[in-house]
C-alpha cells in the first residue's frame, strides 16, 4: 500500500505549531514520550514502547567457529526488520532505503563501540566462540525507531543469560540451563541513541519526533552516546547545515536524555530480576494492565446479591452432609501433600518408598528441593503411609490448613528457601531424589 | 431424545441458528447464522416438527429487511461476516422490516458508495484529479465535479489540498470514483476545505458515534471554542478553532473520546471551561 501523502493543511498547522513551540501531542521541545519496557519469559526477549513505537528485540547464541582473522573473539550480529504491521507502507520490498540506514546506524551503535566484551565470548580460541545475534522487529511505526530499536537492543543483551561453559583441559563441558545457571554477557557500557529532528534549515529542534513530525522535518541528527557521555556514534543526515554549537547543544541533551534513559532500563531490570527470583508471574502477558478500559474485560453479570446470604444459609441448611468422600489431606513432606488418590504413578523405576506417591494431587502442589535438605526428613520416612500424617508444627511461615469437612483447596506454601521447582518437570526431580537417597 | 439427535444433525457445525431478535444488542461473531422474525415460528425446536399443511402455502407476509454492513444474506437467513454487536433499526413508516446491522470496530476505511469522505489529492493528470481517501486505490475526482465548474472555468485545486466529497461509485471491481456536488448541482458543504486546520485520524466507529443525531461530545465541544469541523466516513477529522492551542486541544479530545467514559468526558470539558 502507498504512504498516506502530507496534505499542505498539515504541513503548514505542524511548522506553524513548531514555531510556537508546540508539539501534536503537548509535549516540550526536549520531552520524551512514556518508554515502558517489558520483558518476556525467555532470558534476552524484550518489548520497547517509545509512545506508540514498538519495537521486540531477542537475542539467542550458538557456538560457532570463529572467523579468521579473529579467532579469540566472539561474533555479533544484529538485524532490524521492519514488520508490514507497523505502518502499511511496509511491503517485502519496498522500505529499503530506510532499512538499510537504520541498520548501518544501529550496527555502528552498538558493534563499534564495543559495548559488548567480544573476548570473553570465546570458548575454545581459533575452534569454538560464541555467536551472539540480536533480532529487532518494528511491529508498530510511530517515529523515531532508531532510538526504540537501540533501547530495546540493549535491553535485551543485558537481560540475555547464556549458557555456561566451563573447559578443562582438552574437554568443554555446555551445561544446560537447569544444570548450572546461564551467566549473563559482560557488557561495559550502554550505548543509546538519542535523535533530533530539524525544521525551518536548523532553526528549530525537536527531540524524539513522532511520525507526522518525521514527515515535515527537514534533517536528523542522531547521537548516540552512553551514560559516561561518551559519544559512540554521530550521524546527520537529510542535508542540512548545522552549526558547531547547535551540534555542542545537542550533544549535551543528549547527555541528560540518555542519564535517564539508562536509569529507567536498570531499573526495569532489576524489577524483572526480583519477581524472577521471588517466583512471582513474568513475562509478556503479566505486562497488559488489567484495569484499562481498552484490555479486555467482560462485563458483570447483572445478578442480584440482595440477599445472597440468606439464600446461602438456606442451602446450606437444607443440604445433606457432604458424603464420606472427602479425604483428609495427606501431607508427605512440608510443602508436598496429597488429595485424593489420584491415578496409578507412571513414573517407571522409582524406589519402594516413592510408590506410594500417587500424584493425583501432587500436580498441584510445589516441590520443594531444598527444604527436604534443610529440614532432614528422609526420603525414605514417606514409605508406608497408611496412616494418615497429621500436620505437625509446620517451618514454613504461612500454610493454609485445611479442615477435612470442607472441600479440600489447593495446598500453597511459601517459604524462606529460594529454590523451588514445579511438579511438570518430572524428569530432574527424580534425578535429584535418586541422589538423596543414595547419601 | 430423538428430539435432541435431530437437532445435533441439523446444527452440524455446533452452532444453531439464533433469532435474530434475542441477540439484539449482544456481541456476534462472523459465521453464525441469524433468524429473522418471520421464520422463527416456522423453525421450531427442532426442525423436525410437522406444521399443518396451508392451502395458500406462498401467501406467507413478505417482509422487506434491510441487510446492513456485517452481515449476508445466507439462504433465506443472515449471515454475520464481521464481528461486533448487533443492531437494529424499526422502519419509520410504511412497510419493512426495518434495518439489521452489526456495529464493528475497525480502522481501515472501505470505500462505500454515498459516504462522505475527507481525501488528499495527490496527483492532477489532465481531467482528473487522483485523491487519495484511505483505501486500496486512490479516487478519481474530475475537475466538472464542482460547483460552478465549466471548461474554461477551472476549480483552484492543487496538489496536496483537502477536498470534501462523496462517492458517486465505489465497489469491489472498479477504481473509486467521488464528486463534490450533490445531485441537484449544489455543492451543500463540499468542495476543498480551507488551508488552515489541523487533520487526523481516528477509528471509524468513532467518527460513526460522534455523527449519530444527538451527540453530546459535539455539542459540548461546540460549547467550549467557536470552532470549524468536517468529518470524513474514513476516519478522517478536519479541526479548526482561532489559535493552535485550541486546534491541539480539541484534536486531543476528540482522539481521546474514544476510550472516555462520559463521566470522565464531562470532568475535562469541565476543566476546560474553566480555564
Amino acid at each position: 500500500m502507498k504512504e498516506t501523502p502530507l496534505s499542505n493543511c498539515e504541513r503548514r498547522f505542524l511548522l506553524r505549531a513548531i514555531e510556537e513551540k508546540k508539539r501534536l501531542d503537548g509535549r516540550q521541545t526536549y520531552d520524551y514520550r512514556n518508554i515502558r519496557i517489558s520483558f518476556g519469559t525467555d532470558y534476552g526477549c524484550c518489548i520497547v514502547e517509545l509512545g506508540k513505537t514498538r519495537v521486540l528485540g531477542q537475542v539467542s547464541c550458538e557456538l560457532v567457529s570463529p572467523k579468521l582473522n579473529r579467532a579469540t573473539e566472539g561474533i555479533l550480529f544484529f538485524n532490524l526488520e521492519l514488520s508490514q504491521m507497523a505502518a502499511p507502507a511496509f511491503e517485502p520490498g519496498r522500505q529499503s532505503d530506510l532499512l538499510v540506514k537504520l541498520n548501518r546506524l544501529l550496527e555502528r551503535c552498538l558493534r563499534n563501540s564495543k559495548c559488548i566484551d567480544t573476548e570473553s565470548l570465546c570458548v575454545v580460541a581459533g575452534e569454538k566462540v560464541w555467536q551472539i545475534r540480536v533480532d529487532l522487529h518494528l511491529l508498530n511505526h510511530d517515529g523515531n525507531i532508531i532510538d526504540a530499536a537501540s533501547i530495546a537492543a540493549i535491553v535485551a543483551l543485558c537481560h540475555f543469560r547464556r549458557p555456561d561453559v566451563s573447559v578443562q583441559g582438552d574437554e568443554v563441558t555446555l551445561y544446560t540451563p537447569e544444570e548450572r545457571d546461564p551467566v549473563p554477557l559482560s557488557i561495559h557500557h550502554m550505548p543509546i541513541c538519542v535523535s533530533f529532528a530539524f525544521f525551518q534549515q536548523g532553526t528549530y529542534l525537536l527531540v524524539d519526533p513522532n511520525e507526522r513530525e518525521e514527515c515535515v522535518m527537514d534533517g536528523l541528527l542522531v547521537i548516540a552516546m552512553n551514560k559516561h557521555r561518551e559519544i559512540c556514534t554521530i550521524q546527520s543526515s537529510g542535508g542540512i547545515m548545522l552549526l558547531k554549537d547547535q551540534v555542542l547543544r545537542c550533544s549535551k541533551i543528549a547527555g541528560v536524555k540518555v542519564a535517564e534513559i539508562t536509569e529507567l532500563i536498570l531499573k526495569a531490570l532489576e524489577n524483572d530480576q526480583k519477581v524472577r527470583k521471588e517466583g512471582g508471574k513474568f513475562g509478556f502477558a503479566e505486562s497488559i494492565a488489567n484495569q484499562r478500559i481498552t484490555a479486555f474485560k467482560m462485563e458483570k453479570a447483572p445478578i442480584d446479591t440482595s440477599d445472597v446470604e440468606e439464600k446461602a444459609e438456606e442451602i446450606i441448611a437444607e443440604a445433606e452432609p457432604p458424603s464420606e468422600v472427602v479425604s483428609t489431606p495427606v501431607l508427605w513432606t512440608p510443602g508436598t501433600a496429597q488429595i485424593g488418590e489420584g491415578v496409578e504413578n507412571s513414573w517407571g523405576d522409582l524406589e519402594d518408598s516413592e510408590k506410594e506417591d500417587d500424584e493425583g494431587g501432587g500436580d498441584e502442589a510445589i516441590i520443594l528441593d531444598s527444604i527436604k535438605m534443610d529440614t532432614g526428613v528422609e526420603v525414605s520416612d514417606i514409605g508406608s503411609q497408611d496412616a494418615p500424617i497429621i500436620l505437625s508444627d509446620s517451618e514454613e511461615e504461612e500454610m493454609i490448613i485445611l479442615e477435612p469437612d470442607k472441600n479440600p483447596k489447593k495446598i500453597r506454601t511459601q517459604t524462606t528457601s529460594a529454590k523451588q521447582e514445579k511438579a511438570p518437570s518430572k524428569k530432574p526431580v527424580k534425578r535429584r531424589k535418586k541422589k538423596r537417597a543414595a547419601n | 431424545m430423538a428430539e435432541a439427535a435431530s437437532v445435533a444433525a441439523e446444527s452440524l457445525a455446533g452452532s444453531r441458528a439464533r433469532a435474530a431478535r434475542t441477540v439484539l444488542g449482544q456481541v456476534v461473531l462472523p459465521g453464525e447464522e441469524l433468524l429473522l422474525p418471520e421464520q422463527e415460528d416456522a423453525e421450531g425446536p427442532g426442525g423436525a416438527v410437522e406444521r399443518p399443511l396451508s392451502l395458500n402455502a406462498g401467501a406467507r407476509s413478505r417482509v422487506r429487511v434491510v441487510c446492513g454492513p456485517g452481515l449476508r444474506r445466507c439462504g433465506d437467513r443472515l449471515l454475520v461476516t464481521k464481528c461486533g454487536r448487533l443492531r437494529h433499526k424499526e422502519p419509520g413508516s410504511g412497510s419493512g422490516g426495518g434495518v439489521y446491522w452489526v456495529d464493528s470496530q475497525q480502522k481501515r476505511y472501505v470505500p462505500v458508495k454515498g459516504d462522505h469522505v475527507i481525501g488528499i489529492v495527490t496527483a492532477k493528470s489532465g481531467d482528473i484529479f487522483k485523491v487519495d481517501v484511505g483505501g486500496s486505490e486512490p479516487a478519481s475526482l474530475s475537475y466538472l465535479s464542482f460547483e460552478g465548474a465549466t471548461k474554461r472555468n477551472r476549480p483552484n485545486v492543487q496538489v496536496g489540498d483537502l477536498i470534501y466529497g462523496q462517492f458517486v461509485v465505489a465497489n469491489k471491481d472498479m477504481e473509486p470514483e467521488m464528486v463534490c456536488i450533490d445531485s441537484c448541482g449544489r455543492a451543500n458543504g463540499m468542495g476543498v476545505i480551507g488551508q488552515d486546520g489541523l487533520l487526523f485520524k481516528v477509528t471509524l466507529g468513532l467518527i460513526r458515534k460522534l455523527l449519530a443525531p444527538d451527540c453530546e461530545i459535539i455539542q459540548e465541544v461546540g460549547k467550549l471554542y467557536p470552532l470549524e469541523i468536517v468529518f470524513g466516513m474514513n476516519g478522517r477529522i478536519w479541526v479548526k478553532a482561532k489559535t493552535i492551542q485550541q486546534t491541539l486541544i480539541l484534536a486531543n479530545i476528540l482522539e481521546a473520546c474514544e476510550h472516555m467514559t462520559s463521566d470522565q468526558r464531562k470532568q475535562i470539558f469541565s476543566r476546560l471551561a474553566e480555564s
